[in-house]
């Protein structure tokens, strides 16, 4: 099963390829935890690529593996509990079996990461500036003048007013969309070729969070990097990403370019995370479309397909194929959407255009 | 008569410093001045980002802070003049769904007991037992099963425990419920479940709500009429479609275009304003109207006169001096204040936005104190910024062709707006006098306009190289 989704996830990447294209690229990765009350299954095989320049988003609701997912990419996971297997190559490196000294010469250099709560991810005690300049160092033998002018650099460069003044302060000090673009400014101050921004904007006011999504695409743009954006907000993917991946229970479900995805989804748990939200370009609606029950515990990932309790078109595929066999991800309709349905692509057709689409 | 009416409703909290003794150094002006009419069966959908007091106002409404001045007026009595006891019995009648779930219930009650708490208080039904039948009728309304009596708060999920929450507001049969951020805890597709439940309800029972959030796609469909707040003010008032399809204000205009929408094709192709800089302190707010340190239109007169809330259309009400003025393309959006955004995104917008922005941010700080005023003006960025010329011209020519796209659908607007008492005939839009409302100055009309601004951007001018310096 494993090898069969990592030849599927190898062949998948759209349009023509290059080896120095991809920049990171995920192969069959598994993150189990061991709890006491039994496996935790958080990530259970999932493969894509990320190429310079392009964005990915990942989408899904909480406790669908997309954190632990950019954990696990970061090597931030090496805990005794954290079972990882499959393959990270990063620019030509793998990292998983690699030695954790090597990942941490990677990570904050090669990959950056920035997290949905910057308060707690700056240290409270050390001011904005030595924050930024000791990420610095740490990968370059400069001078600690350097390092500060550097650091005041790319303050200025995130949009911070008064780069010098702001450079001494702590972060209590800074307001909530301030202290992101900090630390906007302490992931990008080596020049990542990888950022991971996980929920970069869910903290913050909409208007806020217009700024800093245009910051980060205006940076990307000028560094060139591939961007992960992990989010549970549609609307956030559809202004970022090339690129999007559903996930549910740890797994991908969806895959394949923005356009792909928005415009002829295929898998009903897109259609129902479509038909949840609703959306103020449109006159209002008589009801949103929910889908129905909770998100099931990854402890006890339903046998068959895991959306099979809340998929309302679970009985349509024979033989209760959808209680007994995982779906595999395969390539459906336009090359590079991939979904993993037991519904026959008519089908899924069919009741996107008649069912779905006009009641969005 | 209207179910629930705020008149000129002020929350203050005082700021105490000292030692020994408390003095009061100042307030903070959680809310400040705020009248509404919330009409019974109907929703009243209040937004703002974090910090402009719809919280606090939710809380004033049922008095669990004190109210500085005005009035709360539910059905011809005003709640907050009444003395503590019979406000207590009074609270039956008002009722809250907090947004944590999990933090506003009892984790050592059973759902039972949390239910039948407040009907005991309040002296609904006669004994346990008929209250416990209404329970079980309740329960199975929000969509619980009626075994649910005998568990507590955390065997059951978000959404569930959202369901509680609103049981238990609904029990003591409310006229008003009032749900602070429902669903903003919930997953996306949770959070559908509680918006239908909430609609269902109110469709069965003839619910009154006000709905406090920050989401504006949630609120915008649930709700009949939408307050949005700034800064403790109400900036604009509209039934809901009509705001959406139409916000006047500025704020309101840069916060609906801020807003992401699921769909690759339609983000491209709109337009945004991104408003630079954040919110200001509340204790501390700015004079005049409190959105001129972040307005992209901000005149002179903005930062001296608080506008108020006046009718433009039907149902309508806009806080600002020269809605009209920016509906008819006679204000120009100044770049210092914001980026517009355009809909095909170029290369070239990006640096040019980067440019804006950065000096924009800057501006936009030292607003408080800059004289920069300007009708955009781009001769008061460069200064301090690193903008090359070819840059500054981009900046001139996006905003003037993103006007231009938007003249079409003000046009309308303003034939509806000619209704309002201070509004001159639509006729005659397209002279400048007449699009100035009634209680500006003549003075306001184009070439008086344009002297005052250039003399301030001379002064900003002069006041960023003297930073630079």
């Amino acid at each position: 099963m494993s090898e069969l989704e990592s030849t599927v996830g190898r062949s998948s990447v759209p349009g023509p390829r290059t080896e120095d294209d991809v920049f990171l690229s995920v192969r069959d990765l598994r993150i189990h935890f061991d709890t006491d009350d039994g496996l935790v299954k958080s990530v259970d095989g999932i493969s894509f690529d990320v190429r310079r320049g392009r964005t990915l988003g990942i989408v899904g609701e909480s406790g669908s593996g997309k954190s632990v997912t950019s954990l696990g990419i970061m090597g931030l996971h090496r805990s005794r509990r954290a079972r990882i297997t499959g393959e990270v190559w990063l620019d030509s490196d793998e990292l998983i079996a690699a030695s954790e000294d090597f990942v941490r010469r990677q990570r904050g250099r090669k990959m950056a990461m920035i997290f949905q709560d910057p308060l707690s991810a700056l240290h409270p005690y050390y001011t904005v500036g030595a924050q930024i300049t000791e990420a610095y160092r740490v990968h370059h033998p400069v001078s600690k003048a350097v390092a500060k002018a550097r650091a005041i650099d790319m303050l200025d460069r995130v949009g911070i007013p008064e780069p010098h003044k702001r450079y001494a302060g702590y972060p209590h000090e800074f307001s909530g969309g301030m202290r992101q673009r900090a630390m906007i400014a302490m992931a990008l101050v080596n020049n990542p070729e990888l950022l991971i921004a996980d929920e970069p904007t869910t903290a913050l006011d909409v208007t806020v969070q217009a700024q800093i999504l245009d910051l980060i695409r205006d940076l990307q743009k000028e560094f060139g990097s591939a961007v992960i954006v992990i989010t549970h907000d549609l609307g956030v993917v559809a202004e970022m990403a090339d690129d999007l991946l559903v996930m549910y229970a740890g797994r991908c479900v969806e895959r394949g370019t923005a356009e792909q995805v928005f415009e002829s989804p295929q898998h009903p748990y897109t259609w129902g995370l479509l038909g949840s939200m609703p959306r103020i370009d449109r006159a209002q609606t008589e009801r949103l479309v929910p889908v129905r029950g909770t998100p099931p515990s990854l402890i006890n990932v339903p046998d068959g397909c895991p959306f099979h309790p809340r998929c309302p078109y679970a009985d349509i595929p024979e033989d209760n194929v959808t209680r007994t066999v995982r779906p595999e991800l395969r390539e459906t309709v336009g090359s590079g959407h991939f979904t993993a349905c037991h519904l026959p692509q008519e089908e899924r057709t069919r009741i996107w255009t008649e069912e779905v689409e006009p009641k969005l | 008569m209207s179910l629930l009416e705020l008149n000129d409703v002020k929350v203050h909290f005082p700021i105490k410093k000292g030692l020994f003794v408390d003095r009061t150094v100042g307030y903070v002006y959680a809310v400040d001045g705020i009248s509404l009419k919330v009409e019974a069966g109907q929703t009243y959908g209040l937004v703002g980002e974090s910090g402009c007091g719809k919280t606090t106002l939710g809380r004033a409404v049922l008095r669990l802070v004190d109210i500085t001045s005005g009035e709360v007026v539910l059905d011809g009595t005003d709640l907050a003049s009444l003395p503590d006891k019979d406000m207590r019995t009074m609270r039956r009648r008002l009722q809250m769904v907090f947004q944590d779930p999990l933090g506003s219930l009892n984790p050592r009650q059973n759902i039972e007991s949390i239910l039948s708490e407040g009907m005991a208080a309040h002296g609904i039904g006669a004994n346990q037992e008929e209250r416990r039948e209404k329970i079980r009728a309740i329960l199975a309304k929000v969509g619980l099963p009626s075994n649910a009596l005998s568990r507590y708060p955390h065997e059951f999920s978000g959404g569930q425990r959202q369901r509680i929450g609103i049981a238990r507001a609904l029990v003591l049969e409310p006229d008003v419920i009032i749900c602070d951020e429902p669903v903003s805890a919930l997953d996306v597709s949770i959070q559908a479940q509680v918006v239908n439940l909430l609609d269902e309800l109110q469709e069965e029972l003839g619910l009154t709500y006000v709905v406090i959030a920050h989401d504006l796609a949630v609120v915008r469909h649930i709700s009949d009429v939408i307050g949005v707040m700034y800064l403790g003010s109400l900036v604009e008032e509209a039934p809901s479609d009509d705001l959406y399809a139409a916000p006047k204000h500025p704020y309101t205009k840069a916060l609906m275009s801020a807003v992401p929408i699921p769909d690759p094709t339609v983000e491209e192709a709109r337009e945004r304003i991104l408003l630079t800089g954040d919110l200001p302190s509340p204790a501390n707010p700015p004079s005049g109207c409190r959105f001129h340190t972040r307005c992209p239109w901000a005149q002179p007169k903005c930062k001296e006169e608080r506008p108020q809330l006046r009718e433009v259309g039907e149902g309508h009400r806009v806080a600002c001096h020269f809605v009209e003025d920016i509906e008819s393309g006679l204000l120009q959006i100044g770049t210092e204040r914001a980026a517009v955004v355009p809909a095909a995104r170029t290369e070239q917008d990006a640096v040019e936005e980067a440019v804006a922005k950065s000096a924009g941010t800057k501006a936009a700080l030292e607003a408080e104190d800059a004289e920069a005023m300007a009708d955009g003006d781009a001769d008061v960025t460069p200064a301090d910024a690193r903008s090359e010329a070819e840059a500054e011209s981009e900046t001139e020519s996006g905003p003037a062709a993103s006007d231009a796209d938007e003249a079409p659908a003000s046009d309308a607007d303003e034939t509806s707006a000619s209704d309002a008492d201070e509004a001159p005939a639509s006729g005659a839009d397209e002279t400048p006098e007449s699009a100035a409302p009634a209680e500006t100055a003549p003075a306001e009309t184009d070439p008086a306009e344009t002297t005052p601004a250039e003399t301030d951007s001379t002064e900003s001018a002069k006041d960023s190289s003297a930073r630079g310096a």
